[in-house]
């Protein structure tokens, strides 16, 4: 995900700058394993990343009243890259070399990502991406623990298509890299199935959109085809408020046209009146309502911790939760926090998902995961209404895509990210 | 009475079922139908749920209407363990469901509600249309014809022919027409009269649901239908190839004027003081946490005045939003007149600051602004869908400019205003405190931009990036209308939102706005002061 880098860089970098200076009193250096949580608390993507980094010090705090790790307490060290790309990367460098964190937990956007991705490199440590994002990336020191395309947008269209049956789609998203990939490898997924092209609307509209009416206007118009249509919405955080009251202004009901999103979530309902959106769907691998005794036990702590009985929790969460219990596994197999010896401990390592399942560290950095299909309730929580029957291994390349369906990502046997299995050469 | 009357309907309708099904079976054999098809809702299963719809309403139980109605609002409920099925009635007793009667001995804690998808409530919507054609009441009569005409049931046919002899209200006869004509289309065995007959009537609705229904007639009818059918499209095309060019006017005013309104505070702060104020957005935000603010109290000590909340919120922000607008320009801006670069960057720092401030005290999240009933939902005005927030947004800001043109004009605050704004140095020597008219003037300003707040709420996330994505827009209408006269800004501000909604169906909304942006530059190169540009000596000051 993503939103609009306003730049404000010297200004938000003197502030971030001084607020590090006076957060990053180092305690005694040596007696702590530190984390780096690169998360945005300031700025547009402040709204879904501050959760992130409030998740992230509930798991260190309770990893330390289990005794902390390998005899050391754990330290958090917390920085504000304020949603600005490039300050993503200064204060990536900062923490690896200055702050000499063992591992990263942090970034949403994929811009973000790719902003800190050479820092991880050159400098080797270790980042922990917990957000769903478009694929076609598998680096040596990211384990990317949100899902892959493979693990939320085309479970998602098949659920319409079989259980809707939908036959008409709009594949609608804001103008950036994860929807325009996600909508490429949809596109030409629903074209595999034998979906036309006409009956196929792809729509981008800029990032904080808030006047839908034309586009509603066209979705109801190519809705009253005759077949049954539906929404694919990759549409970012702020702009679907205002999308979802013109659907319900408009009259379009979700029985009529559902809308299924993928950036929409317990915290993005947290704050909307949910009426207008009574049954329109969302695909994740994780729901707070999602009954099960692990959930019930950390829905239960994590309200505890941030003393607000009202606090929701959603999916890139639980990625954190997956991703934090299995690089704790791999520091004790590893016997040490060393980057190199972690990488290598990490694929195969298994920890338990909230929803019931044992998520796995795959060789491409990704991990195992269920699929559901939520409708809205009124209440702002999500009614599971489909599940995969197991756990869906998460693709780093799409197999959709021409340029990248014979890619592999394997990092323990063949120690590359891109093996092409046409040429069996790295690097494609 | 309302309970006596509703039994009477359930009644009437349970006999008017059994004369479509042509059952004269023993109300026995119906009541066992009417068990073991409630049974379905027990299985817990999305596919159970949609058949035992369809079972329970073709039963022709009295009880069925009920049924089927505590399903849809979530009343129906089922014990797991023994598989039988009741009813939550509004006053909040437990009954059979099987029986209509309280049932004793269930424990509430025992039962789930029936679960609905998307699937199950369109089955629910068509068993409910078939049920309730005969409705007392006019407005579910209405309901149950759309019901009909979307869902096409065939069995539906003979209901529909008995509620339109018997219906006096043209709007819902007209309406149970249109239902019968799509009933017709979408049976096979319709004759070519018949079909020919529901085409000239579906041709004549000219939607777009007429349009689809046309279109998907089957492959093998007639030739003369198909005939029908194909200049029926062509007509329907004709006239909603005119609708869209009028409901594209219809946006572009009602961008326009949501433009206006958040540009409206900017033409004074700017446009008439000359400051170029990057906190404008901020004031915006601020008074969207102030309607905010003031729906949290009257949620928690007077739910009844929730539909006035916007009209109680719109003074308040202006007060708020002045003040805070006073208070800047006494402390920051005062010092900083004549010298743009350093005003630019010191509101810019406040800007941020008051976001930053926002966000700790309210936390990033969106906040909850309701729409007051007077403002959800549509209507239709022929071909167009015109939904009731945009129209009051479009009223109000026609208000707002109104009100603000006669402030600036009849009076002596406005006098005055103006007056130190063309020349300082006149005005104070004829005895005009420009200071105090300086701050006003600002909080003016400002206070507008707080109600602009109150309205943007109801269109947009309530979060402290609110007047973030308005304040660029803003700039760009104030310059393109022209700095320092509020005519421009209107006209700006109209030229603006028409522009961008003819544009986009052609190009989308992103090339639209890119589109928009390089004509706003082309128009600037030829007149750099808009386009109502301000003549005489105040240019120069």
């Amino acid at each position: 995900m993503n939103t609009n880098p306003i730049h404000r860089r010297w200004l938000l970098g003197a502030t971030a700058g001084l607020a590090l200076g006076l957060a990053a009193l180092p305690a005694k250096a040596q007696d702590t394993i530190k984390l780096g949580i690169l998360h945005s608390l300031s700025g547009t993507m402040a709204i879904s990343e501050t959760t992130l980094k409030d998740t992230m010090l509930f798991l260190i705090d309770e990893q330390n009243k289990k005794g902390g790790l390998l005899g050391k307490k754990l330290e958090a060290v917390v920085v504000d890259p304020a949603s600005n790309w490039p300050l993503f990367a200064e204060k990536a460098r900062e923490l690896i070399s200055k702050d000499k964190v063992s591992a990263v937990f942090g970034c949403w956007t994929s811009v973000s990502r790719k902003s800190v991705l050479p820092v991880f490199k050159e400098l080797n440590s270790i980042l922990f991406y917990p957000v769903q994002y478009e694929g076609e990336e598998s680096e040596r020191n990211v384990f990317y623990t949100g899902a892959a395309p493979n693990q939320q947008a085309i479970p998602a269209v098949d659920y319409l298509a079989k259980e809707e049956k939908v036959q008409r789609w709009v594949l609608a998203g804001t103008d950036y890299v994860y929807p325009r990939t996600t909508n490429k490898i949809l596109e030409a997924y629903l074209k595999s199935k034998g979906v036309k092209a006409e009956d196929i609307m792809i729509n981008y509209t800029p990032f904080g959109h808030s006047d839908w009416q034309t586009i509603v206007a066209d979705i109801k118009k190519f809705g009253s085809a005759g077949k049954k249509t539906a929404v694919v919405s990759t549409i970012n955080g702020d702009a679907n408020v205002p999308f979802y009251k013109e659907l319900g202004n408009q009259g379009i009901k979700a029985k009529d046209i559902p809308v299924v999103a993928f950036s929409v979530g317990e915290e993005e309902l947290a704050g909307i009146d949910t009426k207008p959106l009574l049954g329109h769907l969302a695909a994740w691998n994780y729901f707070e309502s999602i009954k099960t005794p692990e959930n019930d036990k950390f829905i239960k702590e994590w309200k505890a911790f941030t003393k607000n009985p009202k606090r929701v929790s959603n999916d890139p969460m639980e990625a954190h939760v997956i991703g934090f219990a299995m690089w704790v596994k791999a520091v004790e197999k590893a016997g040490s926090v060393d980057p190199d010896k972690v990488i290598d401990a990490l694929p195969g390592i298994k920890a338990p998902n909230l929803t019931g399942g044992m998520s796995e560290m795959l060789s491409n950095h990704h991990i195992t995961k269920p699929v559901f299909i939520g409708e809205v309730k009124a209440d702002g929580q999500f009614d599971v209404v489909w599940k995969t029957s197991g756990l869906v291994p998460g693709d780093a390349w799409s197999k959709e895509l021409p340029d990248s369906k014979d890619l592999v990502g394997d990092w323990v046997g063949k120690k590359c990210g891109n093996f092409s299995t046409k040429t069996s050469k790295c690097g494609s | 009475m309302n309970m006596v009357r509703n039994r009477a309907f359930a009644l009437v309708t349970a006999c008017c079922l059994l004369l479509i099904a042509g059952i004269a079976s023993p109300q026995q054999a119906s009541a066992q139908n009417f068990e073991s098809a409630l049974a379905g809702f027990a299985a817990d299963s999305f596919g159970d749920t949609e058949t035992a719809i369809g079972a329970v309403a073709t039963s022709g139980n009295p009880l069925a209407v009920d049924v089927i109605n505590a399903l849809q609002e979530g009343r129906l409920l089922f014990n797991p363990a023994d598989k039988k099925v009741y009813v939550r009635t509004a006053a909040g007793t437990i009954n059979d469901a099987a029986t209509g009667t309280p049932a004793a001995d269930v424990k509430a804690g025992d039962l789930q509600t029936v679960r609905l998808n998307n699937r199950v409530r369109r089955g629910i919507d068509a068993a409910v249309g078939a049920l309730t054609l005969l409705s007392p009441d006019a407005g579910k009569r209405m309901d149950a014809a759309k019901a009909v005409f979307k869902s096409r049931e065939a069995g539906a046919l003979k209901a529909l022919d008995v509620a339109i002899a018997k219906e006096t209200e043209p709007r819902v006869k007209r309406a149970l027409v249109d239902a019968r004509a799509a009933v017709i289309l979408n049976t096979p065995t319709a004759s070519k009269e018949e079909n020919l007959e529901a085409i000239s009537v579906i041709r004549e609705r000219g939607d777009q649901e007429a349009r689809s229904l046309l279109t998907n007639l089957s492959a093998d009818s007639h030739d003369d239908i198909k005939r029908a059918a194909a200049a029926g499209v062509a007509s329907i095309d004709a006239s909603l190839q005119l609708w869209s060019a009028a409901q594209n006017m219809w946006y572009g005013l009602s961008l326009g004027s949501v433009l206006l309104l958040a540009a409206i505070g900017l033409a004074i702060t700017f446009g008439v003081m000359g400051v170029i104020n990057m906190a404008h957005g901020e004031m915006v935000m601020i008074g969207a946490y102030v309607t905010f603010a003031v729906q949290e109290v009257i949620r928690a000590y007077n739910p009844a005045l929730f539909d006035i909340s916007l009209v109680i919120a719109v003074p308040l922000a202006f007060l708020v939003t002045g003040c805070f607008g006073i208070l800047i320009e006494r402390t920051v801006i005062r010092f900083l007149y004549g010298r743009p670069l350093e005003t630019l960057l010191a509101t810019w720092g406040l800007s941020l600051i008051i976001q930053q401030a926002v966000r700790t005290a309210y936390g990033s999240s969106n906040k909850d602004v309701g729409s007051p009933s007077w403002m959800s939902g549509a209507f239709e005005l022929g071909g167009l869908t015109i939904t009731y927030n945009r129209l009051w947004i479009v009223c109000f800001t026609i208000f707002v400019f109104v009100a603000l043109l006669g402030v600036l004009r009849l009076t002596r605050l406005g006098l005055e205003m103006r007056a130190v704004t063309q020349n300082r140095t006149m005005a104070a020597s004829m005895g005009i405190a420009t200071a105090r008219i300086d701050a006003l003037t600002f909080g003016l300003g400002s206070g507008v931009a707080g109600i602009a707040g109150v309205a943007l709420s109801q269109i947009d996330n309530v979060s402290p990036n609110l007047g973030q994505s308005y304040i660029i827009d803003s700039f760009m209408v104030v310059v393109f209308g022209g700095v320092g006269n509020l005519w421009g800004t209107l006209v700006g501000a109209f030229t603006l939102g028409i522009a961008n909604k003819f544009l986009e169906p052609y190009a989308g909304a992103v090339l639209g706005k890119i589109a928009i942006l390089v004509l706003i530059i082309l128009f600037i190169q030829k007149r750099p002061r808009g386009l109502f540009a301000l003549k005489g000596r105040s240019v120069e000051a």
